[in-house]
């Protein structure tokens, strides 16, 4: 067998036919070269050079149309100081935080509804997926309309079910902007972590459930035992992954609240966006967004530890 | 274990009224925040998680189906679709009944006796709405085409071929995968400024595949280790030289996977919101969400039912490719995920 194999390609592979550059491609190395160049060149281009970009302005006092000089860490100096961006600290691990629990959680229990079998099933988990899939900027505007402290449909259905007896500000006051902030994002998260959840689910076999139920084991040791270790692995992914997505959340806010009311709902990129865009001081924008960086550094090295373990189990 | 869950609620129950107190308090709200986060998922847990973790058979009680399954489920449904009944409801409200406060004695707010299309006529006669549509569904096709095209190369070559260096481009396409957009747009701002492609759909066409061709070659790393090496093999026996039986043979094996990375760049470089707010300033070069952002909205006045009617017709051509190939999309996902 393996001798065929080894004469076979030889034979016919050295035909007069083939053209310079086929005989090229021939060899694994160039050929590899070829295949990944317009990547790493486009890659390069746009994530590589403004990455050094970054750091090279948030070190220089650049400012739109004006060339800056070198100031050394001057920005990052003036941003530790800057309350407001002590409040953008704060407020991007708040929601964060809460929002990752909530999605999570929320997201498990949608999954394990899913699991079951019924009617439509197929139907229905089309539909829960709607608001990952619409554009983020469009569903936050349906939101925004419903929070309208005027027009709100929310306070319509809170004051007729009794539990609210005057107009709620939604957007307006500082706590509960956040809160509204908080509900939209996990209101679009939670669809991605069930079905994500859900898939995961389906690749444990129910043979293990029967089993571990045979030899008596209820239902939450069922799940402490055989689902959950089970399901560990692509849920540290997906919560890793949405954390960074989370933590570097712009859109939803922009449109929401701007990052007011009086700075109660900034985030860092909203931030970034508003010094570096805003009033055009890129350096000092440049400098608030690479403090993203960090938690995406942390976030990649757990990701590349867990996926060398997982390698080599 | 019942006296437990009962336990579990009471204390859940009374941090919850106590975590609600103190953060709806001004001075100690990080407090009552704090306490919101660390006892009400756990009461969650409890409450409903472990009924809706038992196996269910035939013979299961029809009030627990309702209270564990299908009250939960169908929660879930409405407040996920609320959002888009009430665009869609906006939508054809006329003026008169929109703007009418919801203290109102005749205030309605789950149908309309006059339905209108007159939002949507103005969408598309004053404003530069079609424009829009036509410039986010050319600039999403051409991202998505050089997003799959360099995807596929680079995933084929990593996936099948030994090349020096293999492991740590792999590495460093997996971490440019995670890079978000919010940490690069200013540097990248300046970056396009310089190359004078600023204001011009070149701009987005070259650089939302920054974020599209990791996703689409790590879903075909994936894709293409599943097809068996002996397919290629065996046409290298009959003579094809190599870039030939990747052409004709392996990529055409791959289309179910090509599918499904094109899909899914196609949504997201549709919902693509910071780096064409940035990148892009006349009105007429803007995309769908960008559009409708800002010219929509003058000064502080927002025009209800026509950024309703905006949401409405923008979502519709990502809901259109979804519904038809909801399979390969979900499998983009969950793919995208596992790796």
């Amino acid at each position: 067998m393996t001798t065929i194999e080894a004469v076979a390609p030889r034979q016919y592979v050295r035909g007069p036919r083939r053209g310079p550059i086929t005989r090229l491609l021939e060899d694994e190395r160039k050929l590899a070269l070829c295949l990944m160049l317009p990547t790493i060149v486009l890659l390069g281009l746009f994530i590589a050079y403004p990455f050094v970009k970054g750091i090279e302005l948030s070190v220089t006092n650049t400012s739109v149309g004006v060339p800056g000089k070198f100031v050394g860490i001057e920005n990052f100096k003036k941003i530790w100081t800057d309350d407001i961006f002590h409040i953008a600290v704060w407020n991007t691990c708040l929601y964060t935080f809460v929002t990752t629990v909530f999605k999570l959680v929320l997201g498990l229990w949608l999954a394990l509804l899913l699991n079951r079998h019924f009617k439509g099933k197929a139907f229905m988990r089309a539909f829960i997926l709607l608001p990952f899939i619409i554009p983020t900027v469009l569903s936050t505007f349906a939101w925004k309309w419903m929070f309208d402290p005027t027009f709100s449909v929310l306070n319509w259905m809170l004051f007729h079910l009794g539990i609210i007896h005057s107009r709620i500000n939604w957007l307006g006051d500082p706590g509960l902007a956040m809160i509204s902030v908080i509900i939209v994002n996990v209101w679009r998260g939670v669809p991605f972590y069930a079905i994500s959840l859900l898939a995961g689910l389906q690749t444990i076999s129910p043979e293990l459930h029967e089993a571990a139920a045979i030899d008596g084991a209820r239902a939450w040791a069922r799940f402490r035992h055989v689902t959950w270790p089970l399901l560990l692995p692509v849920t540290l992914v997906i919560v890793l992954f949405s954390v960074i997505q989370t933590f570097a959340d712009f859109q939803l806010v922009y449109v929401l609240t701007g990052g007011g009311p009086a700075n109660a709902t900034q985030l860092f990129a909203t931030y970034a966006y508003q010094l570096g865009i805003g009033t055009g001081l890129l350096s000092q924008g440049a400098a608030i967004s690479l403090a993203i960086f960090p938690i995406l550094l942390l976030v990649v090295i757990v990701q590349l530890v867990y996926i060398r373990r997982a390698e080599t189990l | 274990m019942p006296e437990l869950t009962g336990w579990a609620v009471v204390v859940a129950l009374l941090a919850a009224t106590v975590g609600v107190i103190t953060a709806s308090d001004k001075s100690r709200s990080r407090w009552g925040w704090l306490l919101l986060c660390l006892f009400v998922p756990p009461a969650l847990i409890v409450l409903f998680f472990l009924p809706a973790l038992k196996l269910y058979g035939p013979g299961e009680q029809p009030w627990r189906r309702w209270v564990f399954f299908r009250v939960p489920i169908s929660a879930f449904v409405l407040v996920l679709l609320f959002p888009f009944y009430w665009m869609i409801i906006t939508t054809v409200r006329p003026d008169k009944e929109l703007y009418r406060p919801w203290q109102a004695p005749n205030y309605a707010p789950f149908w309309t006796a006059h339905p209108t299309l007159d939002h949507i006529r103005d969408l598309l006669t004053t404003t530069l709405f079609s424009t829009w549509m036509l410039n986010t569904m050319l600039i999403s096709l051409a991202a998505t085409a050089i997003s799959l095209f360099c995807g596929l190369l680079a995933g084929y070559a990593l996936s099948r071929l030994k090349f020096p260096f293999a492991g740590s481009i792999g590495t460093g396409i997996f971490i440019t995968y995670l890079v978000p957009q919010t940490l690069l747009f200013i540097p990248l701002s300046d970056i396009i400024r310089n190359f004078k492609l600023g204001d011009s759909p070149w701009a987005l066409i070259l650089t939302y595949p920054t974020f599209l061709i990791p996703f689409c070659t790590w879903l075909l790393m994936g894709y293409f280790k599943s097809i068996p090496k002996e397919l290629e093999e065996c046409a290298r026996i009959d003579g094809a030289p190599r870039w030939k039986a990747m052409l004709y043979i392996i990529f055409p094996v791959a289309i179910p996977g090509i599918l499904s990375a094109g899909i899914f760049a196609f949504t997201l470089s549709w919902n693509e919101f910071i780096y064409a707010l940035v990148f892009l300033a006349s009105p007429d070069q803007k995309t769908v969400p960008v559009g409708v952002t800002s010219e929509l909205v003058r000064g502080d006045v927002f025009y209800w039912g026509e950024l309703m009617a905006g949401a409405l017709l923008g979502s519709i051509p990502v809901a259109f490719v979804y519904s038809f190939f909801v399979e390969y999309y979900v499998s983009g996902i969950t793919g995208s995920v596992k790796g």
